[in-house]
């Protein structure tokens, strides 16, 4: 079992969202995150440019048995980046092992649980 | 003054007082103090609906699109308010022209030839033309609700300025001017008090067809775009609730027994539209919403306002309570047909001020009654009345259809009124004005 973590921009979320259902990898959890790496962004502050030290993303956490650890990642891939040749900051994948997963309502531990 | 500018209520007034003698200035000139700081209080009430509105939408639209919708209504402040001093008030208040289209009065243009008049209600004419462009700059920005999340800033911008030109200004004109032709139907005109016409129906047959021709938002049928914020709606509603005062009292174009008619018929339907609404939820859906009884209030309030001048308050209870089943109602059947009224912008102000301004006609007082019978010669049925308000629904809606339906062919297909999907996934806030309305999700 694999942690899949991705961070990605947010005007990407529906896209990689329903690329992922498509692929049928349902389970995700989304959160708002802010960081920085290697992307600037400027922004006009009353007329001012401005460079906010810390970039709005989208973080997707998704639990994923070995097999689908491929699936999962090409179709973040495919579907977050903003060209055919992507940008810089169109975000990172993160794939941690994962010890154990438990399903609360049966307790079931597992592979099965995810 | 000329004489040949007045609202329908101006009429009516000088029935009501011409007894008394004291508060219609004789010969024109002499401000009438009481009169004058009311109808100033209620040009600020109806210039607090429009940031009512804008949290009102605003709140409804998921994070991305807050600013952008609350720039619709702002937006109106500052582009309708413009136009209308420039040529909105003669469009509207002057004689008619080119067969009764719209008005005109040179004396209008930039408002330059009213610098000292004082109106026969005892208003300085000023005062006049600021509240009525207060109902212009409403009546746009009510429409954005039903276009709202996918639409440019710029042909927005664009569709607001047309439309107030040439559909806004010709309705006002028929229905309110002394020589539209709306004004002078029947015994004694089409019955629109504050706008059940010009401001409510025009404004949600317009979004009905913006929302048709320019197709739902993405992803509309697969999921619901979760409201970003339920407690500036909530604010909003009560702004809207307390400006309303100023939108249907205000019309009295007085401060006296008619004022205090339209007021009280006023408050007695958005009560009765706000509990009705609740109830029909609890049966139906099992809770009562906060949107709901927000809801309940508009529609309540949409459908008094072309009657608040000839119901009392039992006509205003029932008004209320048909305008939020008939409202309830729309929004299901909207539901079930699947197409993108974002913000029910023609559910509630089409449907509430098409109602209103029909039902209204079994509700008027005795009084007004044998005033139209009177000036028919004979007698006034309420039937006869009923085909009055018909043709005046009829026609609002066919030119308001058919206008908007042109306005946002012609933009659509020369600068662009429908955003791109990118511009959409990424919202308004960040595509059109480069800002964030909530900045505290995320860590800066």
């Amino acid at each position: 079992m694999k942690l899949i973590t991705a961070i990605i921009r947010e005007n990407k979320l529906d896209h990689v969202r329903e690329a992922l259902i498509e692929s049928e990898i349902t389970r995700i959890t989304v959160s708002r995150v802010s960081g920085h790496g290697q992307q600037i962004r400027e922004e006009i502050y009353r007329g001012k440019i401005v460079i906010p030290e810390l970039i709005p993303k989208i973080k997707l956490e998704i639990a994923v048995n070995d097999s689908f650890v491929k699936t999962t990642v090409d179709t973040i891939i495919k579907s977050a980046r903003s060209n055919s040749k992507g940008e810089v900051g169109d975000g990172k994948i993160f794939i941690s092992p994962l010890d154990e997963c438990i399903r609360i309502r049966t307790g079931e531990t597992g592979g099965s649980a995810i | 003054m000329k004489g040949i500018n007045r609202r329908s209520i101006f009429a009516i007034a000088a029935l009501i007082y011409v007894s008394t003698g004291s508060i219609l200035a004789a010969d024109g000139n002499h401000i009438d103090t009481g009169v004058t700081a009311w109808m100033l209080t209620s040009t600020a009430l109806v210039l607090l609906m429009v940031p009512g509105l804008a949290m009102f939408y605003g709140g409804l639209v998921r994070t991305k699109n807050v600013l952008g919708t609350m720039m619709h209504s702002f937006a109106a402040m500052g582009i309708m308010a413009v136009l209308w001093v420039v040529v909105g008030y003669s469009m509207s208040f002057g004689s008619n022209v080119l067969g009764g289209w719209f008005g005109w009065n040179s004396d209008y243009f930039l408002l330059k030839g009213i610098d000292q008049n004082i109106m026969d209600a005892g208003v300085p004419e000023y005062v006049f033309s600021m509240f009525q462009g207060k109902f212009a700059i409403l009546t746009p920005a009510l429409i954005a609700g039903a276009f709202a999340e996918r639409i440019t800033f710029k042909g927005y911008l664009v569709f607001i300025a047309v439309w107030g030109l040439l559909v806004y200004n010709p309705l006002c004109h028929w229905v309110w001017a002394s020589d539209g032709f709306l004004f002078n139907m029947g015994a004694a005109g089409a019955i629109d008090f504050a706008g059940g016409t010009v401001v409510h129906i025009a404004s949600g047959i317009s979004g009905l067809v913006a929302a048709l021709y320019l197709g739902p938002r993405r992803g509309h049928s697969k999921s619901a775009a979760a409201p970003s914020n339920l407690v500036m709606t909530m604010i909003g509603a009560g702004l809207l609730w307390v400006g309303w005062f100023g939108f249907n009292a205000g019309s009295s174009i007085n401060s006296g027994l008619l004022t205090a008619q339209a007021l009280t018929a006023t408050q007695t339907a958005a009560a009765a539209g706000a509990m009705t609404w609740i109830i029909i939820e609890s049966l139906h859906q099992g809770k009562a919403t906060a949107l709901g009884f927000a809801s309940g209030i508009l529609a309540g309030l949409v459908a008094v306002t072309p009657a608040a001048g000839v119901v009392q308050p039992a006509g205003a209870l029932a008004l209320g309570a048909i305008a939020s089943g008939v409202c309830y109602t729309a929004i299901m059947v909207k539901n079930r047909l699947g197409y993108d009224d974002s913000l029910d912008a023609f559910g509630i102000h089409g449907m509430g001020g098409i109602v209103g301004s029909l039902i209204l006609v079994f509700f008027i007082r005795e009084s007004w009654m044998q005033n139209a019978a009177a000036s028919a010669g004979g007698a006034w049925t309420v039937w006869q009345q009923f085909g009055v308000q018909a043709v005046a629904v009829a026609i609002a809606i066919g030119y308001a259809a058919l206008l908007t339906f042109m306005i946002i062919f012609a933009i659509n297909n020369t600068i662009g009124f429908r955003s791109s999907t990118e511009a959409e996934m990424f919202g308004m806030d960040h595509t059109y004005h480069g800002e964030q309305g909530y900045g505290m999700l995320n860590p800066r």
